[in-house]
């Protein structure tokens, strides 16, 4: 690592909307609380910071002010093989420790995290654009929990169902999305490390800090070199990543095409592959649902994290007979989201991630509105500097707009309508994607006959977008395979 | 403070000495009997008095475990391994002081008795990990013959009533951890009657309880006659199980079989004593039996239909 300096992060100017109800006072997270930033990464490798091989540097920005945050290595091939190397080096001696001394590891780090959660949550609030709000009461419990759940497993494997004594499968290449960068990692890594594995991680190239900032706490740990390697890079180091000979494991989230081009680059070799990717989630609302808690949860269905999440209940189902009822309801209470400055606590949508996200999810709306679709967005303030989008709805989109059929990855819903159930099914159906849903009715069989049809790895009745390290989460189709979380998450990384 | 200024010359330091007291409802009284029995090293050297529970402190001590089924067993299973993940950090830091404990209730070596002390200390976060495990490996779908939903899950059966072990090896410490910790783990609540002869780690882990986030009243440990408490955790009409463990007596109230006859009374369920007690080995890996003895098995059917 290299010279440090104070963090300066200077707040978005002018956010949020007015609203003719309540003004709010700002309530501002101290951008101080996320600790030194330096002004360069290398990566972390054998337990050490160390620098590139190459020269190339990548800068990881504040996407709501634009500002320059860090600076961080383009993993190299050689990079890679160190890191790869290392982890192998690793392996014997990790994955020949008592399950009961991996498992206190783990609960070390879990922790670790606990207590460090502020400091994390707003280095991702920094690195990444979400919320504070967010990054406080979602990714970091559950970041914690997710290490103290699978610390749980590491002595426990022999009653997972997989057989007397389940073998770890050795080094696993991890490459990790930037909507949850930590989150993320925590899905990776507990996993991996519990069931006896080393690794060797690549966050995205536009939310490493909170992945350098892990390498911290495994040294905190006391966790033993080399059982933890990040990797810091773009697409072109994820790649080197997952096709080095000697990783034993790939794990991949993120977009459907690169999983798609990992599946073929592993395609012969001994490589245990799990994938979760993109997803185009149908929220089916009944004339039947309760409607206001109905529409608590399409908002956080879709603008939840700015609408980056894979599982996103991008497409509403609405049944007719409420269509307008709840589309009046759905449009005020999105007229009470507050847009701006993700470390105010009171901020609902936070900054859009990166200047490209942004522009796919521009050009994306641009279709939807050419295609015949009727775009509406609440009247709001937008700040001058950084990437924000508005919380946009889309009526009288048809099956075939691209709107309904592709991944936004943005705070874009798009509304479609249905008058039976088994229509409600075909329609959710129809997209090459399986990875959530939700179903909102007040009939209980009706909701267990929805799930039983609906091709979707999680399907959420009258609630969404809940995660828990208990429940496996992934996708049926082209959203992936494998699972993470539950006992259902060793599997991905044992020899089984 | 340097080596010199600890040898000036003023006459050894006295030690202030634990009253040893009972640990009910996450308070520490003294017996309601106001009477202590001895308790000696395995060479008959005089360690502490104890107080002499009796009938009337089981009693309220079942209270006291009752009262604290609802919320114990109603917080979430992340909440209890976290909650029993504490106790293993707490003891961590008080080893030193039960390693002597174990050593002078049991007669090994201090080598042997911190080894057990640590040993113990793994087992809570042994069953730390269980807490929220549990559910999926004993309950589950099932896929039944028609248009159903059909899941079946673990729930706590209740109030537990434990005598702890009295034998084999590491049984003071070791051993009780082994026998309460699956016990709460899943939400039950526990009397425990500790070992007669050797009491002292029992009550010392009170200490470490109350200190750990545990609820008061989820863990609740008395000393006195087993054969005066075990025959009225037995036939208690408020407990829901016993883990005989601790039942060695060949014959009289305290044996495993006048136990088992009592608590059948009120159906409880029973944990028996190892065949041969004194040759059990407390270090040995537990496995899930203890963990899934107290548990009651609910089964939920919803039709699925339009």
């Amino acid at each position: 690592m290299a010279k440090t300096k104070k963090t300066e992060t200077e707040t978005p100017t002018g956010p949020v909307r007015r609203s003719g109800l309540f003004e709010y006072a700002p309530a501002p997270e101290s951008p101080a609380a996320a600790g030194e930033i330096a002004t360069s990464y290398g990566h972390f490798i054998g337990g050490e910071f160390v620098d590139s091989s190459g020269s190339e540097a990548l800068k990881t920005v504040n996407p709501a002010t634009e500002q320059v945050l860090a600076e961080f290595a383009q993993g190299t091939g050689e990079d890679v093989d160190r890191a790869v190397r290392a982890a192998r080096k690793a392996f014997a001696d990790w994955s020949a420790l008592p399950g009961s001394e991996r498992a206190k590891y783990l609960f070390r780090i879990a922790r670790i995290v606990q207590e460090r959660s502020r400091e994390l949550a707003v280095l991702e609030s920094i690195d990444n654009g979400k919320p504070i709000r967010e990054t406080r009461d979602v990714d970091l419990p559950l970041v914690a929990a997710h290490f103290f759940y699978y610390a749980g497993w590491a002595d426990k494997l022999d009653f997972a169902g997989y057989g007397p004594n389940p073998r770890p499968l050795g080094v696993a290449a991890q490459v990790i999305p930037w909507n949850f960068p930590l989150l993320m990692l925590a899905w990776k890594v507990a996993p991996a490390l519990a069931t006896g594995n080393t690794v060797v991680l690549k966050p995205a190239e536009t939310t490493p800090l909170t992945a350098l900032r892990f390498a911290e706490i495994c040294r905190q740990a006391g966790l033993p070199k080399g059982v933890v390697n990040i990797v810091t890079g773009d697409g072109r180091t994820g790649a080197a990543l997952t096709a080095h000979p000697d990783v034993d494991k790939v794990a991949f989230t993120g977009s459907t095409p690169v999983g798609r081009a990992i599946a073929k680059q592993v395609a012969g070799t001994r490589k245990k592959l799990s994938l979760e990717l993109g997803g185009k989630a149908a929220n089916i609302v009944f004339d039947d649902a309760p409607l206001d808690q109905a529409v608590e949860g399409i908002v956080n269905g879709i603008f939840f994290n700015q609408g980056h999440v894979c599982c996103a209940g991008s497409r509403l189902l609405v049944q007719e007979s409420v269509q307008d009822e709840l589309l009046d309801a759905l449009k005020r209470r999105m007229g009470t989201l507050r847009v701006g400055d993700p470390l105010d606590k009171n901020t609902d949508v936070g900054a859009i991630n990166s200047a490209e996200q942004l522009a796919r999810i521009t050009e994306l709306a641009a279709a939807g509105e050419q295609e015949g679709a009727e775009r509406w967005a609440p009247e709001c303030e937008l700040p001058g500097a950084g990437y924000w989008f508005r919380p946009t709805l889309f009526t009288g989109v048809s099956q075939a707009h691209r709107i309904a059929r592709e991944e936004i990855f943005g705070p874009v819903l798009s509304v479609l309508t249905f008058r039976t159930p088994a229509e409600a099914v075909e329609k959710a159906n129809n997209t090459p994607y399986g990875l959530s849903a939700g179903i909102w009715t007040e009939k209980g069989s009706r909701i267990l006959w929805m799930a039983n049809r609906l091709r979707a790895g999680v399907v959420w009745a009258n609630t969404f977008n809940k995660f828990d390290p208990t429940s496996p989460f992934g996708g049926y189709k082209e959203s992936g395979y494998g699972r993470e979380g539950g006992r259902h998450g060793l599997e991905a990384y044992l020899d089984v | 403070m340097s080596e010199t200024a600890l040898r000036i010359d003023t006459p050894a330091r006295i030690q202030v000495s634990k009253t040893y007291k009972l640990y009910v409802g996450g308070k520490f009284p003294r017996s309601e009997s106001g009477r202590v029995y001895e308790v000696t090293d395995t060479k008959g050297q005089w360690l502490a008095n104890a107080p002499l529970g009796t009938r009337k402190d089981a009693r309220d001590a079942v209270l006291a475990a009752r009262a604290a089924v609802k919320g114990w067993s109603g917080t979430t299973a992340y909440n209890r391994g976290q909650v029993l993940y504490r106790v293993a950090e707490m003891l961590q830091g008080r080893r030193e002081q039960f390693a002597a404990e174990v050593a002078a209730a049991e007669g090994v070596g201090a080598k042997k008795a911190a080894a057990l002390v640590d040993a113990a200390i793994d087992r809570w976060v042994w069953y730390a990990g269980w807490t929220d495990k549990v559910a999926q490996v004993a309950g589950g779908a099932n896929p039944v013959a028609g248009p159903f939903f059909n899941l079946s899950t673990p729930e706590p059966t209740g109030v537990v009533g434990v005598l702890a072990p009295r034998a084999g090896y590491g049984f003071s410490l070791l051993g009780l951890v082994s026998v309460v910790a699956p016990a709460i783990a899943t939400g039950n609540t526990v009397v425990v009657a500790a070992a007669e002869q050797a009491p002292l780690p029992a009550l010392s882990l009170g200490e470490v309880l109350a200190t750990s986030d545990v609820p008061g009243g989820v863990v609740n440990l008395l000393s006195g006659r087993t054969a005066d408490l075990a025959p009225t955790l037995a036939s208690h009409q408020d407990v829901n199980a016993l883990d005989l463990a601790g039942a060695i007596d060949p014959e009289g109230p305290g044996a495993a079989a006048a136990l088992e006859a009592a608590a059948a009374d009120t159906l409880k369920r029973v944990v028996r004593p190892a065949a041969d007690p004194s040759a059990e080995d407390w270090t040995a890996a537990p496995g899930t039996g203890r963990l899934l003895s107290f548990l009651e098995t609910k089964t939920v059917w919803h039709p699925m239909g339009i």
